[in-house]
């Protein structure tokens, strides 16, 4: 009897591109939840948006460069992409400025590089800084958490502000805007506050801002459930998290007036969606697991840098894309010693 | 005072806790394989230089026979494994990888099974060269899967004090259960084995390492042990991590030595021997049996009733099938060895081998699909699992490019293509193949580079030569011209000499001519 021969091993593995980047959409639903709770339906727009232009925008670019279409959709690489960007975005911004900031993250961020695999930046991070750049005024307008359950903005008001920039009659933008703790803070600072009195204001909840701390906890709980799926390891997070953690408690304990303590630089901003989930991309981060532990923290660090004295309230995207570069060097200095190689440990 | 094993157990890095499927082929005793009609003995079932064939078509020969001479030191004879006729020494269907035939001895049994007399000898003053020719000639190999000659892996050189022997019962691929069923139900012959093997090489100690997914062997050979009452042999249970059964990973588990990349366990004081390969060390020595034999486990989805059979070397594996009640419809391939190391037979008519510790029939459901590989995404999972430590993803990536510098750079060659990586891969990559492919590329192109050195040397050689021929020549021409010059000037006494001389040489030669010796002219 015949029989066809293949190369060994003769058993394949029970796991796929598709099934990881599934795990990482569910562990963003409890945040995402959170949000739409807190800050209304504007989110439940960004993400449908953003999703749909992802993929359009792959499939048009893949079409482009006849590469097969159906596999690339199919493994939720650009879902989970457009996923991040959307949750990045104010909650209530217009259509256009979801749709091109999707655009620059699929086509700029990931195709041109050659698509999966191969882009040495975070797309959804390339896609943000962009906008965060070119509109900073549609990029700094954020809604105020409207308590758990009542949103400013009905679902019809808020689909007529997406689509044509017009808010509900008798209703103004400083009605139902507000800054976010990190602006607060960065105001706060500016106008020779002490952070006493800044987290005085009622922005601030329990323990960082008001709404935002609970979405935050949210992303912590989903990010620890990727780390039990295996679905992420612990290095960049633990790394990054550390290093945001002992900055900020460094600083604030030498003048706590000036320099906000650990509790509010980790539950607010991008710190912990950062952590769990954009600084723990595979792709354009570090592959080693030393490597991981000095890009988590070099994220952290830059994030922290950022935010104490740089131009802008938060730091996380930036600081990713300041490590995605340095990915490289990291690697080939943090190889791990082979197997009879050197010195035993 | 006795320790619990596992505190003093090491790790390797990585690895894999498989399924193991063992209960499908060891809850049944090893069974003894009908004699075939037909023995096809390969002369190459080794590591090494193939064996020269010492028979001829048409002589009978004895069981236990010597059939085929090693030629040279890394080889070793074959026995003929029934008595039986020789009736073609020619190009049969071998196991190998490529699927393509070698050069085989084929006997027609006579079904009497007429055995050569047994040679057994005391081991009590052997020394370690006659112990070492004895295995030789038995033609012993490793039995775990090898087959590299037992007698040269004994031999560590000089210089290299061994004082551990490490005997392999792990059998940590799936499926494979020989070793298992060796060690329950012959644990006295593998610790006699163990003895043999340790005063060739002078190591004191022996320690037999055996995954703790076979309880039953581990007890059967720690009771063999306890009636025997030697402090010198050890049984460890290891825990059952894939490939906890190579043999640098399993010195590393038992003793905490690592083995240089380069390396051979020598180096760390340790020489490694698969259990089986002990047990027919014992019969070698003290039945003084050649190798004929071997157990094989039969096993997988794809044969109606696997289990353990004793089989003659050179049995065709079709022959075999039939004894494991033949193929379920479903089969779809088969292998031999395990499903992470083992290679795919492209058919079944080849024979038995001394390397062949399984045939394993899977259904094609079980398979491996083909899927296509999608790009790496560099989650680094492959490296998590590696239990070289490597980093599989960047050799993909690096070998994909076409670096081969730098995958050297990466260790590429410390890969043991465990299969660890591919079984982790979401993106399906056939990461273990991109290293073969990578190892024979570098290989090929070392080859070409030697062949270019060697051809710019000759070339380099050759110029060099022509040019000296060519500075000589001129030299000569100028010391002629030179002394051609000088004899113008004053030597032309010197000259007419000369021309006289040889004036007197050509007449008395024509004169020798014209005179022949009488009687000598008819052929003329």
């Amino acid at each position: 009897m015949r029989f066809k021969t293949e190369s060994s091993p003769h058993v394949g593995p029970p796991t796929a591109v598709s099934v990881v980047m599934r795990r990482v959409l569910y562990a963003l639903v409890p945040g995402t939840a959170l949000y739409l709770w807190f800050f209304g339906w504007g989110m439940a727009f960004n993400i449908v948006l953003a999703v749909g232009t992802a993929l359009a925008a792959e499939a048009a670019v893949l079409a482009l460069r006849n590469r097969p279409v159906r596999p690339a959709l199919g493994d939720f690489t650009a879902v989970v992409t457009a996923w991040l960007l959307a949750l990045a975005l104010p909650s209530l911004a217009p259509w256009w400025l979801v749709v091109l900031g999707s655009l620059f993250a699929v086509v700029l961020g990931k195709q041109l590089y050659g698509g999966i695999g191969q882009n040495p930046f975070n797309p959804a991070m390339v896609g943000y800084v962009v906008l965060l750049i070119s509109f900073p005024r549609e990029m700094t307008l954020w809604l105020a958490p409207a308590g758990p359950g009542e949103s400013g903005l009905g679902l019809a008001a808020t689909a007529r502000f997406v689509f044509t920039g017009e808010l509900p009659a008798g209703m103004d933008w400083d009605a139902i805007t507000m800054a976010t703790p990190l602006d607060a803070l960065m105001t706060g600072l500016n106008q020779q506050q002490t952070i006493t009195e800044i987290t005085a204001s009622p922005v601030f909840g329990a323990l960082a801002g008001s709404g935002w701390e609970w979405i935050a906890l949210a992303w912590l709980a989903g990010g620890l459930w990727l780390l039990y799926q295996r679905v992420i390891t612990w290095q960049v997070p633990v790394a990054m998290l550390g290093t945001v953690f002992a900055l900020s408690l460094v600083f604030h304990a030498v003048d706590p007036d000036t320099y906000a303590g650990p509790m509010i630089h980790l539950l607010s901003g991008g710190t912990l969606l950062g952590a769990f989930f954009i600084a723990t991309d595979p792709v354009s981060g570090s592959t080693t697991p030393r490597g991981r532990l000095v890009f988590g923290a070099g994220v952290g660090a830059f994030t922290y840098v950022i935010r104490t004295w740089g131009g802008y309230p938060d730091g996380v995207a930036f600081a990713v894309l300041l490590m995605n570069m340095a990915v490289p060097v990291i690697d080939h200095y943090t190889r791990p010693r082979v197997f009879g190689h050197g010195e035993a440990s | 005072m006795k320790e619990t094993p596992t505190s003093r157990l090491w790790e390797f890095h990585g690895g894999l806790r498989l399924e193991g499927h063992k209960a499908l082929s060891n809850r049944t005793p090893v069974r003894p394989a009908p004699i075939p009609e037909e023995l096809v003995l390969p002369l190459r079932q080794h590591i090494g230089a193939p064996a020269r064939p010492v028979v001829e078509v048409g002589e009978r020969v004895l069981r236990g026979q010597v059939i085929a001479r090693p030629d040279g030191y890394v080889s070793t004879p074959v026995h003929a494994s029934s008595s039986g006729e020789v009736v073609a020494i020619e190009d049969r269907p071998v196991p190998h990888p490529s699927g393509l035939d070698g050069p085989c001895i084929v006997i027609r049994t006579d079904g009497e099974d007429a055995t050569v007399e047994p040679r057994p000898v005391a081991l009590d003053g052997l020394d370690p060269t006659e112990i070492r020719n004895r295995l030789r000639e038995a033609g012993l190999v490793g039995l775990g899967g090898a087959a590299f000659p037992t007698a040269v892996k004994l031999n560590p050189g000089p210089g290299r004090g061994t004082d551990l022997l490490v005997l392999n019962g792990a059998e940590c691929e799936p499926y494979i259960s020989c070793d298992d069923r060796l060690m329950r139900e012959r644990p006295e012959q593998i610790l006699a084995g163990a003895r043999v093997m340790m005063q060739v090489v002078g190591a004191a100690h022996c320690l037999i390492g055996v995954e703790d997914n076979k309880p039953e062997a581990v007890e059967s050979l720690q009771s063999a042990l306890e009636t025997d009452g030697g402090e010198d042999i050890e049984v460890l249970a290891i825990p059952s991590v894939y490939p906890t059964g190579a043999e640098k990973q399993l010195i590393k588990v038992l003793t905490g030595r690592e083995v240089p990349t380069t390396g051979l366990p020598a180096d760390v004081g340790v020489v490694c021997q698969n259990v089986g390969t002990a047990a027919a060390a014992a019969r070698a020595v003290h039945g003084g049996e050649p190798l004929t034999s071997r157990i094989v486990t039969l096993t997988g989805h794809g044969l109606r009733e696997p289990g353990n059979w004793e089989v003659r070397i050179g049995t065709p594996i079709r022959d075999l099938v039939a004894c494991a009640g033949g193929y379920a419809d479903t089969v779809g391939r088969l292998i031999m060895g395990g499903p992470m190391n083992g290679f795919a037979l492209t058919s079944d008519a080849p024979p038995v081998v001394k390397a062949t510790n399984c045939l394993l029939a899977l259904p094609e459901a079980e398979v491996t699909k083909p899927a296509d590989p999608m790009p790496c995404i560099r989650c680094g999972e492959c490296a998590r699992v590696c239990p070289a430590s490597l980093l599989p993803q960047q050799l993909h990536w690096h070998i994909h490019g076409r670096e081969f510098e730098k995958v050297q750079d990466y260790a590429l060659f410390d890969c043991i293509e465990c299969g660890c990586c591919d079984m982790v891969c979401p993106s399906h990559i056939p990461l273990t193949q991109y290293f073969r492919f990578g190892k024979s590329e570098i290989w090929a192109r070392e080859q070409e580079r030697k062949k270019a050195d060697v051809a710019r040397a000759r070339h380099e050689f050759r110029q060099e030569r022509l040019e000296r021929e060519k500075r000589e020549r001129e030299a000569r021409l100028a010391k002629k011209r030179a002394a051609v010059k000088k004899g113008a000037g004053k030597g032309s006494e010197d000259k007419k000499a000369a021309i006289q001389a040889a004036r007197e040489r050509a007449r008395a030669r024509k004169q020798a001519a014209e005179d022949p010796p009488a009687g000598d002219s008819g052929s003329e």
